[in-house]
């Protein structure tokens, strides 16, 4: 077991690995996939400012490599569920942007039909099953999305994202124990942005790695750098194949950190200027574009184009979801039971 | 409706009855739950589902009953059809974060493009000695939540062709099994039968007075009926049978002929399903037929208490409906 620090700031030597062994099609992906979550959350953050939208929203900014390196292991018709900070999960597994941003707007075109929101995407035909605003919320809903896989002797996986604060909750402990316990092909993922709310992990929990926890349901546990896109892909990689082949789950804790506050109302009155600033250094993306262009896969001109194609991309998905339909109000009741 | 049978078993056999050829019909059905598997279940009604269907089918669970319902929930999401059996329907207070805030709300937070079909098979009510934390009937809580479905049948005939109606459901249904009535024995005919959720059933006809009853108040108020039948009080009772969705034509067809009624159940009084049948007559066309208000009769506003005498005060017994009964027979002549 690796246990990387936030410190980190090298790539590690099997991450160094990595790089030569993907394929650079791969490797492109991801950057821009980080780019466009980078770009998504500007943009949704603009809207914001500009009154455009009605509902809050939690951004993931700065924590783009847990969401690409992890979603980056899969096979197409593996499948995820996630939590509130779910924009960069949505991008990583394929989602349309217009269709994710006519959500973001409310709009009838939407992924949910304006009736999710930011916190709710889904795109279960993509394999998105969909994004759960309590905190632990998703993880019980994942073991039977799993147990689903093992009854139909599946080839597929599940990724289960969640914040450090749902490792606190009841139903986090009753889940891995059951995913455990029944050996169900599931991967257990921690986006540790290090912060409840205002809340430090340091003051919710006496441990220093969320990893750890692992041991008391008998999986395997891991802290990566989550910043490190390479060292959570190659960890993630290693906890799918564990599922796959009927091991069981494993919990992956990609430490990382939020830029941004936890939503809107947030005036970051429980962290220092200074210590945002010091994550800031350490952007994933800035991270990435460096390690690609010093090993020689991309030119500096490489990584840019893949960032204004990004930023492109993103900004015409907002043009175009802002001339979307509102939702009507008749017939409200006809999606809440099925037929 | 009535299947022609001369076959009687009791309500919990009917329970099982269902579960074991809706499971052999569709491999996608599967039970699971604390103890279901060798111990058969708390009040033993997955008896012997264990030898036929292997573990996996019938699936026993460590005691997670929040990780029980995501579990049934997951699997549902994915259209497999599981039904969950909670040991008491207390427990479904550790549950309720998956069941109010995921399986009924995921479909319409998603736009409507997914579904949820599973079932919650939960032994309810008093009357075991079992105590506050045993014995609480908790429907209108599940009622008040859209996108979950609550049915509460009161006979063998119909738990059999409503557990089938609810594991065929496209959504979550809460199938309350009042934990009294396991005993209680029925005519039931062998082969699968379903009996539409949204319908209310007049369990027998009558001119004076209507009683709306659910679950043990139905064979409760039957037998007040038939004491009353004695003074000459002709007493219909309507079990809605589900509460959500809810027949309301038949109970308002039944209030409108009768023009007095009465509304039965263990819960406690305040806030209990009868506040929102009582509103819903007094909202229809029944109201202009009713000759005296409507009256309710429902658990005291206390845990159920664990001494023998004690816990039959905390909720209506049937000399409780006679009582009630008589006085709103008699109310205004």
């Amino acid at each position: 077991m690796t246990v990387l620090t936030p410190e980190s700031e090298n790539v590690s030597t099997s991450s160094n690995r990595l790089l030569h062994e993907l394929p650079r099609e791969k490797l492109a992906w991801m950057l821009q996939r980080m780019c466009e979550i980078r770009y998504f959350e500007e943009k949704a953050e603009d809207l914001y400012i500009r009154g455009l939208v009605h509902g809050t929203m939690h951004l993931s900014i700065g924590q783009e490599a847990g969401s690409v390196g992890s979603i980056a292991t899969l096979w197409p018709e593996d499948l995820i569920i996630h939590h509130h900070r779910g924009h960069g999960h949505t991008i990583a597994k394929g989602a349309d942007l217009t269709t994710m941003m006519a959500e973001f707007l409310g709009k009838e075109t939407g992924y949910c039909r304006g009736r999710g929101g930011s916190m709710h995407i889904a795109d279960i035909p993509g394999g998105n099953l969909g994004a759960t605003g309590v905190v632990g919320g998703g993880i019980p809903t994942a073991v039977g999305i799993a147990l689903a896989l093992q009854m139909r002797r599946s080839e597929q996986i599940l990724l289960s994202y969640f914040g450090d604060g749902a490792t606190n909750e009841g139903e986090f402990h009753e889940s891995l124990n059951m995913a455990s316990t029944w050996k169900l092909p599931v991967v257990f993922i921690c986006d540790n942005n290090q912060y409840g709310m205002s809340m430090h992990v340091s003051k919710v929990m006496n441990i220093k790695n969320i990893s750890t926890r692992a041991a008391s349901y008998g999986i395997p546990g891991i802290t990566v750098d989550g910043n490190d896109v390479l060292a959570v892909y190659e960890a993630v990689l290693e906890a799918d194949e564990r599922a796959r082949s009927g091991q069981g789950p494993s919990l992956v804790d990609c430490l990382s950190y939020r830029w941004r506050g936890h939503s809107k109302s947030d005036r970051n009155l429980y962290r220092t200027a200074q210590e945002i600033d010091d994550w800031k250094h350490k952007c994933p993306i800035r991270r990435f574009k460096k390690v690609l262009v010093e090993a020689a896969i991309m030119t500096n001109d490489g990584v840019e184009a893949i960032d204004q194609a990004a930023k492109t991309a993103v900004d015409r998905a907002a043009e175009e979801a802002l001339t979307f339909p509102e939702p009507s109000p008749e017939n409200m009741e006809d999606e809440v039971y099925a037929p | 409706m009535t299947t022609e049978t001369k076959r009687e078993i009791t309500y919990l056999e009917a329970v099982r009855e269902a579960l074991v050829q809706e499971m052999r019909t569709d491999k996608e059905v599967f039970l699971i739950g604390e103890d279901v598997g060798t111990y058969g279940g708390a009040f033993g009604v997955s008896k012997g589902m264990l030898e036929e269907f292997g573990p996996e089918r019938v699936r026993d669970t460590p005691i997670s009953e929040a990780a029980i319902a995501g579990a049934a929930t997951g699997a549902a999401l994915m259209g497999m059809r599981p039904v969950m059996e909670v040991m008491f329907m207390d427990f479904l207070t550790i549950s309720t974060n998956q069941l109010v805030n995921a399986a009924a709300k995921m479909r319409f937070m998603f736009g409507g493009k997914c579904s949820i079909p599973m079932v919650i098979r939960a032994p309810s009510g008093s009357g075991t000695g079992a105590a506050a934390q045993h014995s609480q009937s908790l429907e209108a809580w599940f009622v008040n939540v859209p996108g979950i479905k609550v049915v509460a049948p009161s006979t063998p005939y119909d738990a059999k062709g409503m557990l089938i109606s609810a594991i065929r459901d496209n959504n979550p249904v809460l199938f309350m099994e009042h934990k009294l009535l396991y005993r209680m024995k029925g005519l039931v005919p062998e082969e699968p039968y379903s009996i539409p959720l949204k319908s209310a059933d007049v369990k027998r006809e009558g001119r004076d007075l209507t009683i709306v009853a659910y679950s043990i108040m139905v064979p409760r108020a039957l037998e007040a009926a038939e004491k009353l039948a004695a003074e000459d009080i002709d007493i219909e009772v309507v079990d809605p049978r589900s509460l959500n969705p809810l027949d309301e034509e038949t109970i308002i067809r039944s209030v409108s002929k009768t023009g007095r009624v009465l509304i039965a159940h263990e819960a406690p009084r305040t806030g209990g399903f009868g506040g929102e049948l009582a509103a819903m007559i007094a909202e229809s066309e029944a109201f202009d037929f009713l000759d005296v208000p409507i009256r309710r009769l429902a658990g005291r506003n206390v845990p159920i208490p664990y001494n023998r005498t004690l816990e039959r005060a905390a909720v209506p017994q049937v000399e409780d409906i006679v009582a009630a009964a008589r006085a709103l027979a008699q109310e205004g002549k």
